[in-house]
Parts: structure tokens; C-alpha cells; sequence
């Protein structure tokens, strides 16, 4: 595992791309290895991109690798798609917008299906990100069309969240604004040469001007481009760094990153006492039975449970 | 324990833009459960092995029907092994006389499914060579 | 109509008894029929399910509007269609040797097959050639390689039809030199081009350019022709590949007329009249094994387009209205096992397009599943067609199949459905969008993922694939691709790049970019001036690359 951690901390692409894997299948080793790593992270600037199916994301990624290489930067993206509830497979497509960089040494990019968590952003996503920033890159774009009952959602595991919505999504947007518009830093109208593009702006700065009634210096930007025109680009780019520059002079950065760690140890640690439960209680082959004890009235829940919980608690410390 | 998930890269190296093959494996595939990543027509033989490599795939099947498979594919398995990458098991399909199957399977090529294949051949294929 | 009333009672008083009494005790095959492409096929057909007062309306006569029975009066009682078989391998040399056998052998017109290359506009010492250099077709890179292809072939005697989209401008170009070179003026020149870029980004996948630029190079063509190269069909508008990539028929008539409606739109945007251009206007079908479907789609094709022609762009003139087509037996029914098999489905594939009235032909090879075809197999083929001309006695009446209740309603359906696609692609704002939406290409590709499931279920039955399979020895005697070729071809273009005055070819290279910046300038004349200095295609398609840009693929499945 040493020799995993010192290869992708060196960014060799093989154990990179290794290491994404290991946490992707929960492998044996996967924390040891995120262990080995994590001094070694925090210094890539994560990037998230968000939206419904259809607004441009991957092609709105494709032009911002393309922007990030000019500067000279290394870029790594990881993208999320849905995988069949049927049958677990996926067909990972969101790379062929990108394809024109996959020649390029200082690109990594890679797809992952979401298995089955909802919105598709997982634990495995949060390693891969760490598995990238510990690698050298100096910005991560995770693209994921995870807008709301996600799982992780997007803007736990990124600094900057862009939101990209297209005009003529109607109602989609209505519904949208209740808790969508909190998770955008910079909103990104695609398509500006579509029509209802304008409204739809208007309508956005319309939510946020609420949001920021007292702050308008606060409001979050709004972009709009057309990726396929290759218009409003350079704008977007410049609005991204002054917003990360903000984020990080005013010590938002620090708390965001802070933030994101209490949630991520809230989260590790319910799983983990979770996970014990179930192998030490022996949960899921005795629920059934508890059930049936509860039902029939020979228990009372609470009482039950407390006392479980307390005999299983003398027991682990014994 | 679970089964481990494979990752399939379908891709069509050279210029031939007959994509209908390609894309029925791939969609065939995910509908078998495979994790399936799909790259589109005119990849160059560097781009398919660095994809390969990116998203540790387990499979690299590759489609062409324009005859050029003898010099292409062979690249590719090179190319994979340059990059230590010799592990990721190359098949392919197409247009391709059984005679030049010999020659491919030479080269690297696990297993080459001319037209008609069903495909419950490529599954037992792959799962034949799953290495948990 | 007392009279169908009663042929009705009849019908149904024929399934209540008759029928009855037979599937009561020996059930059918299947529980229901439908043809190669879904359309549900009942039991028998009769008088009542078709509406003889519309005949002069919908069906008419051969040679009149709205030529669902064909487009000239006597049809093959006058000539037979031109045999035209596609061709093109390996170097110009090898080619132009096949194109002489072809012509000694009986065929009428030349058909030139490029390789990838050239499709693609790269020169074959580009590193995207590797590997494909004179695969597919033959490699052409510059003027020469065009002059040996012709060489010795009289080019105001044969008609040449080239499959070239992407760079279509560069290919007529250099033919028109090939011609004038040979003392050939321009307008005596007779042939196709293929130049249909919309069909590359739905199916076939040779595009260069993103759709904008595209549209402007094949109007200029329109253009430059109507005035210069009249006797040439400047566009093949082909749903030969869209059925290629796995569509139904309905969708291969539908897309490809919708095709049509996109360029006739983009001409008249550009300043045409529409009776300028749309004679020149030519499709390209495919023919599948389902025979009386595919005949019903050649009729149906025909009525729609005559039907859009006048009413939606008003075109004055019968021969704007008028749907001439090539066909091309289907690439993806032949199959690699058996391969003699291919023979007898080509056979009736070609029987479907002489009965639907084609104007040109292409028969496949019983080996182009496996590899390039031999001259045997290519002779087979061709002698399949002349057996259908000279034997079989279809071509003795026009449209021998009229009035066929089955082939009237099918072709009514046809019609129908694939005018409810058009419908929906114009709300949709026109080709270009339906295909920038993904729309046509899902809805092949769904077409295709069914399809295929369905041989493999043993749903649909193919002959010695999923059925009647045998144990098989590798079949001998493929055509071998020399795989020194790209060297010989990278050699040859060396030595030209040094013969040629440079200077001039810069120039001519240079004026080429400053008016494919513009958009009032007819990009032919420059480019016919570049390919005469023997600049090669490369070259020139790099040009238009870096003012263009290149387009590329986004949609997945």
C-alpha cells in the first residue's frame, strides 16, 4: 500500500487510477491507503459542476480543462453517472465530450457510476477526489448531475459549485428553485443563444436578490455562455477566481474545508457504528425476531433497545 | 464477498465511423451489468491506452470494420504493455477474415467476435477471464 | 362503394368460417406478422383497405405527379437502369485497372470508393491515416492520383458517381481538371457526388466540419454547377446509411427526406431559386430482404418528396418534384457465415429496387462481410442484376407491383408515418437540430438495439446465423490489402510536393483561406485553382480546418 500512496503522490497515472478503483470497490486497503495520503492533500482547488441532464455540463467541463491548461494547470476530472437500478451496469458517456484531452499527460479523466447511491456522489467519489488532490493536480472538476436527495451532495465534497441551467427547462427550474439555487457559488446559464436564456437570468438574480436582500455584494455571480459557440468563457473563468479568491481571503475557504471534515467524520463515523452493529448485534438476522417481540407486546421498544445497547456497550469494553 | 464490478472500455480506434456494432456491445453490456465506458469513433491508439489506463478498465474491446485492424490493434496492445498496462485484456470485433485472427491473437488479441457473434459469447468471454 | 361494402362482408365472413375452421385446429406460426421494419402485416389484404377513389390523386400514373409509380413515363421499357457497381481499393493504378475490368464487363457508370483518408481529408503521410491508407476505397491525395485514376476511361462517356461528403468540393474539383486535361469541358461532364454531410453526422461518421461551414461548401456547389457543371446530380441524398446504422424503413425515408428539406432550405436561404438547383437534387436507398416493404418505400419516398417539393417550396418545375435514386444492396444483411447465401439475398434485394423503380443500382458482393470483394464475386453480382434486366421479365411493365392491395397499403403507411417523423423534426426546427438534439440518431439507434435483440431472442430469423448454422472452414481468396500501400503513397506525394511550384501552390492556399472567411465568395473556383498547382487534399482541408473548425461527436446512446 506504501508503494500505491508514494506512486500517486508522485502522479503516476497507472497507480492514480489504481487507487480510484480501491476505493470505488471498497477494496481491503482503501484506508490505509487514504491515510497515507491525506498529508498530502489539500491543495488542489475542487471544482463542482452540477445541473440537470442535458444543460452542457460535460461540454461546459471540456472547455474548462481546456482553460485550465492554458494556465499551465494540471486538471483532473472524476464524472458521475447513473448506474441501471435493473441491472448495476452503466454506460459511462460524459468522457466523450472530453475526449479531445485524452492525449494530453497533465489530464486525468475519469468515470464513475454511481452504484446505486443516490445522486450518484458517494464515499467513493470523496476518496477519488482525495486520491486526485494528494496526486498533484491543481484542480479537481467532479461533474454530477446530483441535484438534491443526494446522498453526499456536491457542495460538501467541492470549494465552488457551479450550477448550470438551460432556458426552456420550464417547470424543472420552478421546481428547482426551492433548494437547488442554495448550492450554486456561480450559476451558469448554457445556451445564451437560446431563447427565454434572458428570463431565465432574470429569474435566477430574481431568487438570489431574496437570498441577499441585505448583502448585494454577496450575491453569487451569473454567467452566461453558450459552450457550444465558445462565448463567455473567459467571463465564467474570471468570475470562478475572483469568487474562489473571496472564498479564500476571507477565511471561507478554511471554514467551507473545516466544515466539509465534521461532516465527513459524522458520516464515516454512523457508518462505521452501523457497520458494527449489524456484525456484533448480528442486526439483520435478528430483527426479524425483535419484531415480532415488539408486536407482541412482551417488550417495550424503548426499554428494549436501551438495554440492548447497554449489555452490547459492557460487552465490547470487556 | 460481492463480486467485483468490471469496467469495460469499447472503442473504435482508426477512421471508420460504423459505430452500430460498437454501440450495441456497449449497450448490450451495460445491460449485462457491466460498468460500460464508450469513448466515440476516430481514437487514436495513444488515446484508447491512456483512457484504458484512467478509468482501470478491465477490458478494452475494440470495433473496426475498415480493414485496418491488423495494424491498429495490434498497436494498442503494445501500447499497453509500454505503459505496464499488459493486465487489461484486449478483444476485439468487425469485419474481420478469420484468416487474420491467428495473426491478431498473436499479437495479444484475446479473442476476436466477427458479425453474428451473439452476445452471450463476449459474456462468457469476459467472465472466463475474470480474475478476482 | 356498394361494391367494397360488400367485398368487406365478404372479407370478414372469409375470417369468421374459412380461417377460423383452419386456425382452430392448425394455429399460425406466429400469433402476428410483421415486416423487416415492425410494421404489423395482416392475414390477407383486399379492396376495402384501400381507397381506389384516391388513385389519381395518391398513386396516378409513371412519370406524373406525384410519381409514386416512377418518375419517367416507360420507365426500363425505354433503358434499364445503370448498373453501377462502387469500387475503389488500394492505389489509383490498382483501381483504374478494376474500372476497365467493370466496363469491359457490361456496367454502364462508374462508382468510386475513397478510402478513409480522403474521406476524412487527411493525406495519407497524416498519423490519423495509419493503418487505412487505400482500406475502404482508393487513396487519392493529389491531382495526380486522380489523373491515373481516370486514365484511359473518357470522361464525357462514362457517368461517375463518387461517395465523397466532407471534402466533396476538393474530389469535383479535381475531376473537373481530370476533364479538362483530357479536353473535356465541364458541362459535358456527367456524374454524382455524394457531398450529404447531414447523413455523416447521423450515421456514417466521415464529417470534417461542424455543420454551418458544411451547409455553405455544398451550397456553393448548387451554385457553381447550376452555372458551370449542369448534367451533374450535386448531391446524393443518402438513407442508405442511416438504414446502415440499424433504422426501420420508415426512418430511413423519413431522415433522408428530411435531409433533402434541409439542403433545399440552406440553397434557397443562400439566394437560389428552387427550380434552379432541385433537378439536380438525387437520393440513395438502401435495398433490405423484406421485398414488397422495400418497393413500398421507394413509392412512398417518391410521393413525399414530390408532395413537399410543390407544396411546401413550390418548386414549378415536375423534374424539381421528381425523387431520382440510386440504390445499394444492404451492406448489414449480408453475413459473414455462408457467405454464398449473400448471393441469393441480393438476388431479391435487387428485384426489390428494379421494382420499386430505382435509376441506378449497386449490388454487393457475396464477401464484403469478411473483406474488399474479388473480381469473381464482384462479376456474381453484377450478373445478378443483368439476370434480373434480361430474364426475369420485371422490367418489361412499369411498376408491375401497382395495385397490389398489400404494396398500396404498405406504401400508404410508409407514407403516412414517415411524413408524422418529418412533421416532428420541422417542429423541432429542422435536421440540423434533430440531429444537434440527438433525436434521429436514438431513435436509430433504438431501432437497432431491437432489432438485434430480436435475432438474438430467435425472434427474427437470419439463415445460417441464428438458424441453419453450420460448421464452416474460413473461406479462401479474400482481397488482400497490400500493407506496403501507405509507404507507396507517402513516397509518391513526396515527390510531387518537390515537382510542384510551391510558391504558387502557397498562394492559391492563401486566397482559399481569405474567402472561406467570407461568405459572398463561391469557394469552387479557388479550390478548383489549388487542386490544378497540385495542393494536395490534405493541405486544402487543412485550410478550411483552421478557419472552420472541426466538428465532433456528443451524443452517446
Amino acid at each position: 500500500m506504501r508503494d500505491l500512496a508514494r506512486d500517486i503522490v508522485l502522479g503516476k497515472t497507472r497507480a492514480i487510477a489504481r487507487g480510484i478503483s480501491l476505493a470505488e470497490n471498497d477494496s481491503l486497503g482503501r484506508e490505509e491507503l487514504i491515510d497515507l495520503l491525506h498529508p498530502h492533500t489539500g491543495k488542489a482547488r475542487i471544482l463542482g459542476i452540477t445541473g440537470p441532464p442535458g444543460a452542457g455540463k460535460s461540454t461546459l467541463a471540456d472547455l474548462l480543462i481546456a482553460g485550465e491548461r492554458r494556465k499551465g494547470h494540471k486538471v483532473a476530472v472524476v464524472a458521475v453517472d447513473p448506474s441501471s437500478p435493473f441491472t448495476g451496469g452503466a454506460l459511462l458517456g460524459d468522457r466523450l465530450r472530453m475526449q479531445s484531452h485524452a492525449e494530453d499527460e497533465h489530464v486525468f479523466i475519469r468515470s464513475m457510476a454511481s452504484r446505486g447511491h443516490l445522486g450518484g456522489v458517494s464515499r467513493a467519489t470523496v476518496d477519488a477526489i482525495k486520491v486526485l488532490d494528494a496526486a498533484g493536480f491543481d484542480t479537481v472538476i467532479v461533474e454530477t448531475i446530483g441535484v438534491g436527495q443526494t446522498e453526499v451532495d456536491i457542495i460538501e465534497l467541492t470549494d465552488l459549485v457551479l450550477l448550470v441551467l438551460v432556458p426552456g427547462m420550464g417547470d424543472e427550474i420552478q421546481a428547482m428553485k426551492a433548494g437547488v439555487m442554495e448550492i450554486g457559488d456561480i450559476f451558469v446559464i448554457n445556451k445564451s443563444d437560446k431563447e427565454g436564456a434572458d428570463k431565465l437570468r432574470t429569474e435566477v438574480e430574481y431568487v438570489l436578490g431574496f437570498k441577499y436582500a441585505h448583502e448585494m455584494e454577496k450575491m453569487n455571480p451569473v454567467c452566461m455562455v453558450s459552450a457550444k459557440m465558445k462565448q463567455g468563457l473567459e467571463a465564467l473563468e474570471e468570475e470562478a477566481e475572483e469568487w474562489f479568491q473571496h472564498l479564500s481571503l476571507s477565511g471561507l475557504l478554511e471554514q467551507k474545508r473545516k466544515e466539509r471534515i465534521q461532516k465527513e467524520l459524522k458520516r464515516i463515523f454512523s457508518a462505521k457504528i452501523h457497520e458494527l452493529l449489524d456484525k456484533k448485534m448480528d442486526f439483520y438476522n435478528n430483527v426479524e425476531e425483535w419484531a415480532e417481540m415488539i408486536y407482541q407486546k412482551k417488550v417495550q421498544p424503548y426499554r428494549f433497545i436501551n438495554e440492548s445497547l447497554h449489555d452490547f456497550l459492557k460487552k465490547e469494553s470487556e | 464477498m460481492k463480486e467485483k464490478k468490471l469496467r469495460i472500455l469499447i472503442a473504435k480506434p482508426g477512421l471508420d465511423g460504423h459505430d452500430r456494432g460498437a454501440k450495441y456491445v456497449a449497450r448490450a453490456l451495460k445491460d449485462e451489468g457491466y460498468e460500460v465506458i464508450y469513448t466515440g469513433i476516430r481514437q487514436t491508439a495513444e488515446s484508447i491506452v491512456k483512457t484504458a489506463i484512467q478509468e482501470d478498465v478491465d477490458f478494452v474491446g475494440l470495433s473496426l470494420l475498415s480493414g485496418a485492424h491488423n495494424e491498429l490493434f495490434p498497436k494498442i496492445v503494445e501500447l499497453l504493455k509500454e505503459n505496464d498496462a499488459e493486465d487489461i485484456v484486449v478483444f476485439g470485433g468487425g469485419v474481420i477474415p478469420e484468416e487474420d485472427i491467428p495473426f491478431l491473437r498473436e499479437k495479444g488479441i484475446q479473442a476476436v467476435f466477427t458479425p453474428g457473434t451473439p452476445i452471450k459469447t463476449i459474456v462468457d468471454f469476459i467472465e472466463s477471464q475474470r480474475n478476482d | 362503394m356498394e361494391e367494397f361494402k360488400k367485398i368487406k362482408k365478404a372479407h370478414d365472413q372469409w375470417e369468421e368460417t374459412t380461417v377460423k375452421k383452419v386456425t382452430s385446429r392448425f394455429p399460425e406460426r406466429k400469433e402476428t406478422f410483421v415486416t423487416g421494419s415492425d410494421i404489423p402485416v395482416e392475414r390477407a389484404y383486399y379492396p376495402a383497405s384501400f381507397d381506389e377513389e384516391k388513385w389519381n390523386e395518391e398513386i396516378g400514373f409513371p412519370g406524373e405527379y406525384p410519381f409514386t409509380r416512377g418518375v419517367q413515363p416507360t420507365m426500363y421499357r425505354g433503358r434499364f437502369w445503370t448498373m453501377r457497381q462502387y469500387a475503389g481499393f488500394g492505389t489509383a493504378e490498382e483501381s483504374n485497372k478494376r474500372y476497365k475490368y467493370l466496363l469491359e464487363q457490361g456496367q454502364t457508370g462508374l462508382s468510386v470508393a475513397f478510402d478513409l483518408p480522403t474521406q476524412i481529408g487527411y493525406d495519407s503521410d497524416d498519423n490519423m491515416s495509419i493503418g487505412e491508407v487505400g482500406k475502404v476505397g482508393v487513396a487519392i491525395d493529389t491531382l495526380k492520383d486522380m489523373e491515373i485514376l481516370f486514365d484511359g476511361i473518357p470522361l464525357d462517356k462514362v457517368s461517375t458517381s463518387m461517395t465523397i461528403n466532407a471534402p466533396a468540393s476538393v474530389l469535383l474539383a479535381m475531376y473537373i481538371a481530370v476533364g479538362e486535361k483530357q479536353g473535356v469541358s465541364r458541362d459535358q461532364l456527367r456524374g454524382t457526388i455524394q457531398n450529404d454531410i447531414l447523413k455523416e453526422y447521423i450515421a456514417r461518421g466521415t464529417y470534417i466540419f461542424p455543420p454551418e461551414p458544411s451547409m455553405r461548401l455544398i451550397t456553393d456547389i448548387f451554385e457553381f454547377c447550376s452555372q458551370e457543371v449542369p448534367k451533374w446530380n450535386t448531391i446524393s441524398i443518402s438513407g442508405y446509411h442511416i438504414r446502415e446504422a440499424g433504422s426501420t424503413a420508415v426512418q430511413e425515408v423519413a431522415f433522408t427526406i428530411a435531409d433533402g428539406m434541409e439542403y433545399v432550405n440552406a440553397a434557397v436561404k443562400a439566394g437560389l431559386d428552387v427550380d434552379q438547383f432541385a433537378d439536380r437534387l438525387s437520393f440513395f436507398f438502401n435495398a433490405h430482404n423484406d421485398l414488397l416493404e422495400e418497393v413500398a418505400k421507394y413509392r412512398a419516398a417518391r410521393r413525399i418528396w414530390a408532395v413537399i417539393m410543390k407544396e411546401r417550396f413550390k418548386a414549378r418545375s415536375s423534374k424539381s418534384q421528381m425523387l431520382r435514386f440510386h440504390t445499394q444492396t444492404g451492406g448489414s444483411t449480408l453475413t459473414a457465415q455462408q457467405p454464398d447465401n449473400n448471393i441469393v439475398r441480393v438476388a431479391i434485394q435487387t428485384l426489390a429496387a428494379v421494382l420499386g423503380g430505382t435509376q441506378s443500382l449497386h449490388t454487393n458482393s457475396k464477401d464484403e462481410a469478411l473483406a474488399l470483394p474479388t473480381e469473381d464475386s464482384v462479376r456474381i453480382a453484377l450478373r445478378t442484376q443483368q439476370i434480373v434486366a434480361h430474364e426475369s421479365g420485371v422490367a418489361n411493365t412499369v411498376d408491375p407491383l401497382a395495385g397490389s392491395y398489400y404494396v398500396e397499403e404498405l406504401t400508404n403507411k410508409i407514407y403516412h408515418e414517415a411524413m408524422a417523423y418529418i412533421e416532428k423534426i420541422q417542429e423541432m426546427g429542422g435536421m440540423v437540430k434533430a440531429i444537434e438534439k440527438g433525436y434521429v440518431q436514438k431513435e436509430i439507434q433504438d431501432a437497432a438495439y431491437r432489432y438485434q435483440k430480436d435475432v438474438e431472442k430467435g425472434e427474427r430469423i437470419v439463415v445460417g446465423v441464428n438458424k441453419f448454422a453450420v460448421k464452416e472452414e474460413a473461406p479462401k481468396d479474400l482481397l488482400k490489402m497490400d500493407p506496403t500501400l501507405r509507404e507507396i503513397q507517402i513516397k509518391k506525394l513526396a515527390h510531387i510536393k518537390q515537382e510542384r511550384d510551391n510558391e504558387a501552390v502557397r498562394r492559391s492556399l492563401q486566397n482559399l483561406e481569405e474567402a472561406a472567411k467570407r461568405s459572398d465568395v463561391n469557394l469552387m473556383p479557388l479550390i478548383i485553382e489549388a487542386v490544378k498547382g497540385y495542393a494536395s487534399l490534405g493541405e486544402i482541408c487543412n485550410v478550411l480546418r483552421d478557419v472552420y473548425g472541426e466538428y465532433r461527436e456528443s451524443i452517446v446512446l
